[in-house]
């Protein structure tokens, strides 16, 4: 019954999206306003009813009800609570749905708390949110229903892929997915502010905590997705280009630089037709990204499952909305009228920077990834890797990092050179001594661009918090404590991936159990080695003492993990986190003689490379609190105003 | 100018779309095939795999018989899969040998007494190095070795059981 009763609430919920599209279309296009009013509970409906069949499908897994499709072949009876619980949307079906469940929820909540907005663009927001979700409905409902049920009802299920049986399951998919899909909320806006011809100040502003809201999901998932492939995985490395990475770097790349060009919109009324088209392109590069996964036309490390049929449908879904998007677009800005202008030196200039080049690098990304298919195309197979997008995305990137040192250190407007230098002297000196130091004692020994990766983490740190210089702390504004912080975040995780590049130490031993591995300061003695059991899985588990310049010995146990069904392996690394970086221990192969391959790395400062996300993503949740607060003091303020007034 | 800064990227995305659709419109080819089909095997001489059964050369491929050569692995589950079809092709009368690429003895042992054993030879390659100089790409592939010792069919993939009475009918054909 639950699965038919998850059925049903998905096809009403397809039904009311349906009516939320016709009612703001008659509404808007044919005047009727008084049928505008059910817009806002239509959309609420809408959402709640998604989420009801989503929580639906995760009761199933729960139950372990081998009789629905989704569950047997993704699930098993014998998986410990929690990835039963996250194995939902560890598969195809599962994850479109959290997907709709999020447009769904994302709806209701733009209807339930937006306030800022015009009420005709609001209306049109809500219609353009509605006909994305039904391209999105009608592609679960016809092509991926997660509630099919199979008769008779499997004995047990298949179980859930071992290398996603982690808590990083339970964590990185929602987080990213909410980021992901949460950007079609900027996509709607823009449609909306298309339509209505609308496009101002006070829509950027009532844009921008959506923008915001989005964003700092997508970084939260995007840095705990590079930890947990950093740790499952057992390469030692934290970014491997892989397209599903790329995927879900190219709409942070263009929400990043939408960012920066909505608060330019919001406080100096600039950049109006960038910003609309960034807001689009954003979201646009979340679907292309789903469909380049999920149609297998490239080839990732992420096996995903794949097939041409689901990807024909995405590509019409792709053809219709992004095209649509694009066209009303182009049929529509010349009517949005030029923003204010500016001066050559200003922090508006600093922001067009940091816009062109984020969309550079996410053009350098788009390329690279996409390369495989256009050279396919004309018959020859090849493969971008990591050389290329290090090579040519991170020079760029390391130009916007200096950008962001000069950003927040120029003044609206209006700005004079003199004044701009004289404030970036002390980053630039700090720099300097970086560079100074770095030469002294590594200079050939590491390449050019950690390198140069580390001169400028410093310079970005120290310019970041350069803007709280001289100022009252307690009132400083939130949102300027945002942009700091998430600022400061850059300069931290640029620091991590420079160090790690520049001074990992990698060595690879076959040890029988007795012997002493020494490499990088470290002493590590190999006990043992034990097999264990888990709840559904064996392991072989190494049993090692590390130890540091003679300190107190740390036990670690890096595991060979066997999973019956399905019958896979995974290595599980041992890792030991110290102050100044990570040791990182993975049990190979059994080589010959009672010997086993270790590959052991040390990394120094690596874990900031995630700690700047973190801080990133705080940032940016400060910025979003300090900008509603203020909102709602003023409002409260003015209030107060008119009371006394009366 | 500005008319053609709005449109572009719209075009781009066109662009980008007819690319997309000429990729999924385009057959797949995961599947490599070797260039050896028709051609004589590389020569190798491998050493034993399992306990109970000969090593394998390629001089022992060229019997005047057609047989089958598969490539296996303990550690692949398409192999376990495929360990069905090849016995009922050894019932049927055929000759099969094998290699088992990246593996070990006691690995192969328990894998042959699981999943039974069709084989007659079985050669170790314990680097792949064979395997590639065949052109084989994955496991589980099969090659049917005419009686000169040339590559008459390459199979990749497990055989299912629809696959049977097709290679029956090469192995007969390879005469």
């Amino acid at each position: 019954m639950i699965a038919e009763a998850g059925l049903a609430a998905l096809w009403l919920a397809a039904s009311l999206a349906l009516l939320q599209l016709a009612l703001a279309a008659v509404g808007l296009a044919g005047g009727k306003s008084e049928l505008l009013g059910a817009v806002r509970p239509v959309a609420v409906a809408q959402g709640v009813l998604t989420a009801t069949a989503f929580a639906l499908l995760i009761m199933l897994f729960l139950r372990s009800d081998m009789s629905v499709l989704l569950v047997a072949t993704n699930s098993h009876s014998m998986k410990p609570w929690l990835y039963k619980f996250a194995g939902t949307w560890g598969n195809h079906e599962g994850s479109m749905l959290l997907w709709v469940t999020v447009m769904g929820v994302a709806g209701s909540a733009v209807a339930l708390f937006e306030r800022a907005l015009r009420r005709e663009t609001h209306m049109a927001t809500l219609g353009g949110q509605a006909a994305i979700s039904l391209g999105f409905y009608a592609f679960l409902l016809f092509a991926s229903n997660p509630f099919a049920r199979i008769d008779p009802p499997a004995p047990d299920g298949q179980g859930l892929n071992p290398l996603l049986q982690d808590p990083g399951l339970a964590f990185h998919p929602p987080t990213l997915y909410l980021g992901y899909v949460g950007l079609s909320v900027a996509f709607s806006f823009a449609v909306g502010a298309l339509l209505t011809r609308q496009v101002d100040a006070a829509f950027a502003r009532a844009m921008r905590p959506w923008v915001l809201g989005a964003w700092i999901l997508l970084t939260l998932g995007i840095t705990a997705g590079s930890y947990w492939a950093y740790y499952e995985l057992g390469w030692g490395g934290w970014w491997f280009w892989d397209p599903v990475e790329n995927a879900s770097l190219m709409p942070w790349l263009a929400a990043t630089a939408l960012l920066h060009s909505v608060t330019v919109l919001a406080t100096r009324d600039a950049l109006r037709a960038w910003t609309v088209m960034l807001a689009v392109v954003a979201f646009s590069m979340s679907m292309v990204g789903t469909f380049l996964v999920r149609s297998g036309i490239l080839t990732s490390v992420h096996a995903f499952a794949v097939d041409p049929e689901r990807g024909t449908f995405i590509l019409a879904l792709l053809g219709i909305y992004i095209g649509g998007a694009l066209a009303l677009f182009g049929w529509r800005v010349g009517a949005v009228r030029e923003g204010a202008p500016f001066e050559l030196v200003s922090r508006e200039t600093m922001l067009v920077v940091n816009n062109l080049l984020l969309s550079v690098i996410l053009g350098l990304v788009l390329i690279g990834t996409l390369y495989p298919l256009l050279t396919e195309a004309f018959g020859h197979k090849v493969s971008v890797g990591a050389p290329y997008f290090d090579r040519i995305a991170g020079p760029v990137a390391l130009a916007l990092m200096i950008v962001m040192v000069l950003g927040p250190l120029t003044r609206w407007r209006r700005d004079r050179m003199r004044e701009v230098s004289r404030r970036i002297a002390v980053p630039l000196i700090m720099a300097g001594l970086v560079f100074l130091a770095l030469s002294a004692f590594a200079w050939g020994r590491i390449g050019i661009l950690p390198f140069l990766g580390l001169v400028i983490a410093l310079a970005v740190a120290v310019g970041s918090v350069a803007p709280l210089w001289k100022r009252n702390l307690r009132r400083t504004p939130l949102f300027t404590w945002g942009m700091v912080i998430a600022h400061l975040g850059c300069a931290v995780s640029l620091a991590g991936m420079a160090c790690d590049s520049a001074f990992t130490v990698e060595k690879l031993v076959a040890a029988r159990p007795g012997d002493t591995v020494e490499t990088a300061g470290w002493t590590i003695r190999f006990k043992q080695i034990l097999p264990i059991a888990g709840d559904n899985w064996t392991a072989l588990q190494a049993d090692m003492e590390a130890s540091r310049g003679g300190g107190e010995p740390v036990l670690i146990h890096p595991q060979s993990r066997f999973f019956a069904s399905p019958p896979t392996t995974t290595t599980e690394a041992a890792l030991l986190t110290r102050w100044n970086g990570q040791l990182y221990v993975v049990l190979g192969q059994e080589a010959d003689e009672g010997r086993w391959q270790l590959r052991i790395w040390w990394k120094p400062f690596v874990t900031l490379i995630w700690l700047g996300g973190f801080l990133i993503a705080v940032g940016g949740a400060l910025a979003l609190v300090g900008r509603e607060r203020r909102g709602w003091l003023l409002k409260w303020r003015a209030r107060r105003a008119v009371e006394a007034g009366a | 100018m500005r008319k053609l800064l709005i449109w572009l990227p719209l075009a781009l995305f066109l662009g980008f779309f007819g690319l997309f659709a000429s990729g999924l419109l385009r057959p797949d080819d995961r599947i490599i095939n070797s260039k050896l089909v028709g051609k004589a095997l590389p020569a190798f001489v491998l050493p034993a795999a399992a306990s109970d059964r000969p090593p394998l050369a390629s001089s022992e491929l060229a019997t005047g018989k057609p047989r089958l050569l598969n490539i296996f692995a303990s550690w692949c589950v398409p192999c376990a899969a495929e360990a069905p079809q090849l016995l009922a092709l050894r019932q049927a009368g055929v000759e099969i040998d094998a290699i088992a690429i990246r593996d070990a003895r006691p690995d192969v042992d328990a894998f042959l007494k699981r999943y039974g054993n069709p084989y007659s030879r079985i050669g170790l390659d314990a680097r792949s190095e064979v395997q590639i100089a065949m052109g084989s790409s994955g496991v589980p592939e099969s090659f049917i070795i005419d009686g000169r010792g040339r590559i008459a069919y390459q199979h990749v993939g497990d055989i299912r059981q629809d696959d049977v009475p097709m290679i029956l009918d090469r192995l007969r054909n390879a005469q």
